[in-house]
C-alpha cells in the first residue's frame, strides 16, 4: 500500500446523512472481477452529484454514518478510483471504515461545529495531517480527529495488514495446533 | 489463597476471548476464523490478491462457496448477462485452482450464503463466521460471532484464517413478552432498528436477550440477527438453547454421532453469565409490538404499519420523503403497490415462505401487481414443494422463481422499474436498492402476502 501523510484540498460536498454504499456505487456496477473503473460510476444515481476530483477535489465531505449498508469494497474503490483521498462526516460505518483504510482512503470523523464550518465555508482549503491524527483548519487551528494508532501506522509507513498478518503464522500455526 | 474470581462474561466476551490468536500491544488482535464463506461478487479481487502474491488458500476445509448474488432466478437458471457469466466462472475457477468447495449453480446444496450455511450445518455454535456479505450477522442467531468484511479483508481471511480486530463494543437489546398475532421476527427486528437508528450499532455486537427472542424460532432469530447491520452494528448475537440444538441435530456438517452430545456440551456453556455488563442495553416491550413497515429510504425508517407516515425531522428525512413520493399525516395503509418481492438472506426461509402462503392459500394476487416468491435455497425450494406451497403461490398467481438472491439486490435481472412501489420482505430500502428508480416499503411475509392480495398496503391482521 502506498503511504499516505498529507492530503491539501477543498472539500467536494455531499451534505446528506447515512449515505449508503448502494448510493456510493449501486449495485448492477457490482459485476466486475476487478478494481479498476469504478469511479466512472461513483454515485451512478444521484445526477446532481457531480464533483470536480481535479486538483483541488480529493476531499469528500459528507454527512453523518457515511458509507451505510452493504460491506461492498467497491465502494471505496470507485472514492478512490474517481480521485478522493480522504472523506470528511461526523460519523462513518464500521466496515466501510475498515475498507477504506485498506485502500487509504482517509476517514475523518469530526465533531459537528467544525462540520459546520466547513459546511460554511465551501471554498477553503484544510489539511489531514495523518501523522499528527488532526484536520488542519485554514487558521492553523488542528482539530483531532480518531484513528487507530495501528491504522495510522499502516497508512504513514505503508503497511499492508496482510503482510503484518503473514508475519505471524507461526502464532497462526501453535494456535491451530491447539485448538484443531 | 483464595481462588480468583473469574470476572462474569458476556456471550460476546466468551467467543472472542477463545479466538484471539494473539494481540501485540497498540495493535488490534489477530482473531482466528473458523469458517469462512465466499460468494461470486466480493470475493475476485480477493483471489486475484492471492495470486498476485503467490499465496495459497491456508485452510480450504473451513472455506465454503456458493453462487447467489448476480445468478439469475428462472427456469433452468440460464445467465443471459455476460458480467455475470463471467463472475460465475471466475468463483469456479478460483475454488477449482484453491482447492475450495463450492455449491455453484447445479448444485443442490447451493442458496442464498446465509441461507446454506446454517441449512446445511456449517454454522455452529461458539464459531467466528464470516463473509464479505453485511449480511454475515445472520449466522449470530447459533451464537456464533459473525460479521460482514470488505474484499481486502477477504483476501486476509484466505491467506491466513484470520483477521485483524478491535474489540467491539456491547449492545444488549432485550425483547420480553410474547409477540402478539400477525407479528413476526421481521417486525420485532424493524422496530428494534427504528428505535435505535440506523448507526445506533456503530462499533458495537448486539446480543438479542429476553422472553420474546427466547420465544422464536431459529429461522425467525435468523432474521432479526441478519438486520443487525442495518442498525449498524457488526454482529448480532443469541445464545444457543435447545431450539439451537434440535434444528442443527443430524444437519449434514453438524458434528454427528458421538461428537454431537460433546458438542452440545460445550454449547450449552455459550450464554452470559450472571452479572455479565453490557456496554449499553435497550429494552422493548414485545407484547406491545405491531406488524411494521418503513415508509423511507433505510431500515431506520419504520413505522407500526396502522401509523401515518411521520413529519420529516430532518434533511435526509426530507429526502426520503421527496424520494418515496410519500405525504406525511397520510398513512401508507391503502396506498396502491406494483410488485411484491418474498425472499431473500432475511426473509427467504420455510417458515417465511409458510407466513406468505398463509395469506395466499385460497386467495389470489391483485390485478396488475407482480408477485415474486423466490426461496433462498434450493433446499426451502425443495421443502416448498414438498408441502405444496408452490401450487398455493402459483394458483395465487405469484411467481415460483429458483433461489438467489433476486430482487433484494437486483443484479440478477429482478428488479424494479423507475417509479415502482414494492413491499419487500428483504432487508433494504434504499434508493434504488431493488432497481433504479424503485421504491421499497420493508415488511414481514405476512404483510408482503396481504399487499399482494390487495394491491395495497395492508394491515396482514385483517387476512388472518
Amino acid at each position: 500500500m502506498k503511504k499516505v501523510e498529507l492530503i491539501r484540498s477543498r472539500c467536494n460536498h455531499l451534505l446528506v446523512d447515512d449515505v449508503d454504499t448502494d448510493q456510493i456505487i449501486p449495485a448492477r456496477f457490482l459485476k466486475t472481477i476487478g478494481r479498476a473503473g469504478l469511479g466512472a460510476n461513483l454515485f451512478a444515481d444521484w445526477r446532481a452529484t457531480r464533483f470536480d476530483a481535479a486538483g483541488d477535489g480529493r476531499i469528500l465531505l459528507a454527512g453523518s454514518n457515511f458509507g451505510c449498508g452493504s460491506s461492498r469494497e467497491h465502494a471505496v474503490w470507485a472514492l478512490t478510483d474517481f480521485g478522493f483521498e480522504a472523506v470528511i462526516a461526523r460519523s462513518f460505518a464500521d466496515i466501510f471504515r475498515a475498507n477504506a483504510l485498506k485502500n487509504g482512503l482517509v476517514p475523518v470523523a469530526v465533531p459537528s461545529d467544525v462540520h459546520r464550518y466547513l459546511v460554511e465555508h465551501a471554498h477553503v482549503e484544510v489539511q489531514v495531517d495523518v501523522a499528527r491524527t488532526a484536520l488542519v483548519m485554514p487558521d492553523g487551528e488542528q482539530v483531532p480527529f480518531p484513528l487507530d494508532p495501528f491504522a495510522r501506522q499502516c497508512l504513514t509507513e505503508g503497511i499492508d495488514e496482510l503482510e503484518y498478518l503473514r508475519r505471524h503464522e507461526t502464532d497462526i500455526a501453535v494456535w491451530e495446533a491447539r485448538h484443531g | 489463597m483464595t481462588a480468583a474470581v473469574e470476572k462474569p462474561r458476556t456471550l460476546f466476551d466468551k467467543i472472542w476471548d477463545a479466538h484471539v490468536v494473539t494481540e501485540e500491544p497498540g495493535c488490534p488482535a489477530i482473531l482466528y476464523v473458523d469458517l469462512h464463506l465466499v460468494h461470486e461478487v466480493t470475493s475476485p479481487q480477493a483471489f486475484a490478491g492471492l495470486r498476485a502474491r503467490g499465496l495459497r488458500v491456508r485452510r480450504p476445509d473451513k472455506t465454503v462457496a456458493t453462487m447467489d448474488h448476480s445468478t439469475p432466478t428462472t427456469k433452468g437458471l440460464k445467465v443471459l448477462d455476460d458480467a455475470a457469466r463471467a463472475q460465475l466462472d471466475t468463483l469456479a475457477k478460483n475454488c477449482a485452482d484453491f482447492d475450495v468447495r463450492c455449491y455453484g449453480l447445479g448444485s443442490e446444496r447451493r442458496g442464498i450464503v446465509h441461507v446454506m450455511g446454517p441449512e446445511l450445518g456449517l454454522t455452529q455454535p461458539g464459531m467466528t463466521i464470516v463473509c464479505g456479505d453485511s449480511h454475515t450477522a445472520t449466522h449470530g442467531a447459533f451464537g456464533a460471532l459473525a460479521f460482514g468484511i470488505g474484499s481486502s479483508e477477504v483476501e486476509h481471511v484466505l491467506a491466513t484464517q484470520c483477521l485483524l480486530q478491535r474489540r467491539p463494543s456491547t449492545l444488549e437489546v432485550r425483547v420480553d413478552g410474547k409477540l402478539p398475532k400477525g407479528v413476526t421476527a421481521k417486525d420485532l427486528i424493524l422496530a428494534v432498528i427504528a428505535r435505535i437508528g440506523v448507526d445506533g450499532g456503530t462499533g458495537a455486537v448486539i446480543e438479542y436477550t429476553g422472553t420474546a427472542i427466547r420465544g422464536l424460532d431459529m429461522e425467525a432469530r435468523m432474521t432479526v440477527c441478519n438486520m443487525s447491520i442495518e442498525a449498524g452494528a457488526r454482529a448480532g448475537l443469541i445464545s444457543p438453547d435447545d431450539v439451537t440444538f434440535q434444528y442443527l441435530e443430524r444437519r449434514e456438517f453438524a458434528p454427528q454421532l458421538a461428537e454431537w452430545d460433546a458438542a452440545v456440551r460445550a454449547w450449552r456453556r455459550l450464554h452470559g453469565d450472571e452479572g455479565a455488563r453490557y456496554d449499553v442495553s435497550v429494552t422493548l416491550e414485545g407484547n406491545a409490538l405491531q406488524p411494521m413497515i418503513t415508509w423511507g429510504t433505510n431500515p431506520g425508517q419504520g413505522i407500526a404499519i396502522t401509523a401515518p407516515v411521520p413529519d420529516a425531522r430532518a434533511a435526509a428525512e426530507e429526502k426520503a420523503l421527496r424520494y418515496m413520493d410519500l405525504e406525511p399525516g397520510k398513512p401508507l395503509v391503502g396506498r396502491p403497490i406494483d410488485v411484491v418481492f418474498v425472499g431473500s438472506c432475511t426473509n427467504g426461509r420455510i417458515g417465511d415462505l409458510r407466513q406468505a402462503a398463509r395469506i395466499l392459500d385460497g386467495r389470489h394476487v391483485a390485478k396488475g401487481v407482480r408477485t415474486l416468491v423466490v426461496p433462498g435455497s434450493h433446499a426451502v425450494k425443495r421443502q416448498a414443494e414438498a408441502e405444496g406451497l408452490d401450487r398455493i403461490f402459483l394458483e395465487a398467481g405469484a411467481e415460483w422463481r429458483e433461489p438467489g438472491c433476486s430482487m433484494c439486490i437486483a443484479m440478477n435481472g429482478d428488479q424494479l422499474e423507475p417509479g415502482q412501489y414494492a413491499v419487500s420482505t428483504s432487508n433494504r430500502n434504499f434508493e434504488g436498492r431493488q432497481g433504479r428508480g424503485g421504491r421499497t416499503f420493508l415488511a414481514s411475509p405476512l404483510t408482503a402476502a396481504a399487499a399482494a392480495v390487495t394491491g395495497r398496503v395492508t394491515d396482514p391482521r385483517a387476512l388472518l
